[in-house]
């Protein structure tokens, strides 16, 4: 594994890297920095600029400014040695569609020079790994969206790349292959690959990645740990519910400023959900004899960061034009 | 590997990939079809009037097969440079030419495995006009020197017209586009000798004639399949072809190294 050893602890590094289409800002100077052999999620509202974002860290298109790193090598001065290193998954299909499965994997095989022997044992350890060994001889055309992406997977790793873009690796595929694809992912990260993964999906960044960016607007709004984006926002709260509007007043009157809904007779007591906390609450209620109909814990989920980190732009944009 | 080995051992792969693609949608029969249609047409509906009109003692339909076929073995040729740009832009169209372009191969291998798979179809469909050609009574009357030399040139002229109809592939944003852009270069032989010897026509579309490219061509390949006189067309239809191959293949460089289109 001297491809291990000799990865950079940094797998990518971004500065200021910046991308217009004419008048049109997509990437107005971003910072990226993604450590070797961990998952980094960059999440973002359709049209943010994410696949910009792989295209130019995967060598496809040229950055307007700014300096990149990939692999420890310069984007713009060593491009095929950035190459080497990685394998792009990209948003839309990159199979041969006339090839079929085993064909296509073949052609990855020789286009990375694995040579006679170590060639087929490959293709045959991916069809293998990917559930395509009854598809292998088929063609790609007859293929169903997850068959498709699981091969266009499979086609990326021939070469045993250390860095792995995934642009929406799961966009349009039903549940089931969602979970098979976040398990290939898993598997990958197991064995010290470094993912770079776009996604519109709060949930999948926040089960598959370690660090996640959010771009909005041309630029990083907010980057962190799942669980530090989500302490951005406040907004874990205990809902209760009472029997009748006489509970309900007497509770408000317990916990001074929490929000109170007459209609569905409930109110919102802020708390971070700990448990706790959530004794203490319970306690105070005992205390003053208030019987509580129900009760349930809210936590504050990557949607309300998502929400909130990108939501006033968007309001923004719609009140330019 | 140095550049040159990986150039050489990608652009084989990549002639393979093609190969089995033209397998999967064939366009051979379509290529070698108008040709043929055109040979038969001009051999049996005007191969009489014109091979009269070509002089001689006995002039008529047997000689007027010999002079069309060097014609229609060019236009053989830039037909197959119109499947040529059609398929460049199909493939430019899917998504795994920007898997490749993110991949440690030769950048150039992508346009040179087109090139020797087109080149490789072309070369077919001229062989197989022949072989039909010859069915309807094409006699060439020279010697094995000469008929090596006329496939030599054949050659020739394929590699430069692939290079230009990849080149038109590459540069066209639609399909539809890059069946058209090539067109051109099917009437290139109408307005040459390829019909009818330059010296029938008016005096501007003569001097034309002349100096286009497809004339030498024909001329040169007519001289070598049936020892007519041809000149200096020789050198200069391979003059024509280097000059139109190394203009091809610096076009397509640049055409690959652009940015992809968005999709
Ligand atoms: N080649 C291009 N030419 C012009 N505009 C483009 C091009 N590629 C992308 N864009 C625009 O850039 C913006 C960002 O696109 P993209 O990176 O695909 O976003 P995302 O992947 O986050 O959905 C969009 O507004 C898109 O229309
Ligand atoms: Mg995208």
């Amino acid at each position: 594994m001297t491809a291990l050893a000799a990865a950079p602890a940094r797998a990518i590094r971004a500065v200021g890297l910046r991308k217009a289409y004419g008048k049109l800002v997509v990437l107005d100077g971003i910072d990226l920095v993604v450590a070797a052999g961990t998952v980094f999620a960059l999440l973002g509202p359709n049209g943010a600029g994410k696949t910009t974002t792989v295209n130019i860290l995967s060598t496809l298109i040229s950055a307007d400014g700014g300096q990149v790193e990939v692999a420890g090598h310069d984007l713009e001065r060593e491009p095929g040695a950035v190459r080497a290193a990685i394998g792009v998954t990209g948003q839309f299909s990159a199979v041969d569609a006339l090839l079929s499965a085993e064909e296509n994997l073949r052609l990855m095989a020789d286009l990375r020079h694995l040579g006679r022997h170590e060639g087929p044992r490959r293709v045959a350890e991916l069809l293998e790994q990917f559930d395509l060994v009854e598809a292998a001889r088929k063609p790609v055309q007859t293929f169903s969206g997850g068959m498709r992406r699981r091969l266009d997977l499979a086609m990326t790793l021939v070469g045993d790349p250390r860095i792995i873009f995934l642009d929406e690796p799961t966009a349009g595929l039903d549940p089931r292959s969602r979970r098979v694809m976040w398990g290939i992912i898993r598997d990958l990260v197991a064995r010290g690959v470094t993912i770079f993964l776009t996604t519109q999906y709060l949930e999948e960044a926040d089960r598959l990645a370690n660090r996640i960016a959010v771009l909005d607007g041309g630029r990083i709004v907010a980057e962190g740990t799942p669980d530090e984006l989500k302490r951005l926002v406040p907004g874990g709260h205990v809902r209760l519910a009472f029997a009748d509007a006489a509970a309900l007043d007497r509770a408000a009157r317990e916990f001074d400023g929490a929000a109170r809904d007459d209609e569905a007779l409930t109110l919102q007591v802020p708390s971070d959900g700990g448990l706790g906390s959530l004794r203490r609450l319970l306690d105070r209620l005992d205390g003053a004899a208030i019987k509580v109909n129900g009760l349930s814990v809210q936590t504050p989920d990557l949607d309300d960061v998502f929400l909130s980190l990108t939501s006033a732009d968007s309001d923004r944009k719609v009140a330019a034009r | 590997m140095n550049a040159l080995s990986t150039y050489l051992a990608d652009s084989t792969t990549m002639l393979r990939r093609n190969g089995v693609r033209m397998r999967r949608y064939p366009m051979i029969w379509f290529i070698a079809g108008i040709p043929i249609v055109l040979l038969l047409l001009f051999v049996y509906v005007f191969g009489g009037t014109l091979g009269a009109g070509l002089g001689g003692v006995a002039a008529g339909r047997a000689e007027y097969i010999a002079y069309v076929v060097p014609g229609i073995l060019l236009i053989t040729i830039a037909g197959a440079a119109q499947g040529t740009a059609i398929a460049v832009a199909m493939d430019m169209a899917e998504g795994i030419v920007s898997r490749f372009r993110t991949m440690p191969i030769s950048r150039a291998s992508v346009v040179t495995g087109h090139v020797l798979a087109s080149a490789a179809q072309t070369m077919l469909a001229v062989a197989i006009v022949v072989a039909v050609a010859i069915a309807v009574g094409f006699r060439p009357t020279t010697g094995p020197a000469q008929w090596a030399a006329a496939i030599g040139l054949v050659l020739l002229m394929t590699l430069a017209l692939t290079w230009v109809s990849v080149a038109l592939g590459l540069v066209s944003k639609s399909v539809e586009t890059a069946s058209n852009l090539p067109m051109p270069l099917m009437l290139l032989p109408f307005f040459g000798s390829g019909f009818v010897p330059t010296a029938s026509m008016p005096e501007p579309l003569r001097w034309i004639a002349e100096v286009q490219p497809a004339t030498p061509m024909i001329e040169a390949l007519r001289g070598l399949l049936l020892g007519t006189p041809s000149g200096s067309s020789g050198p200069v239809a391979v003059a024509w072809c280097v000059a139109i191959t190394l203009a091809g293949y610096l076009w397509t460089q640049r055409l690959y190294e652009r940015e992809p289109a968005p999709r």
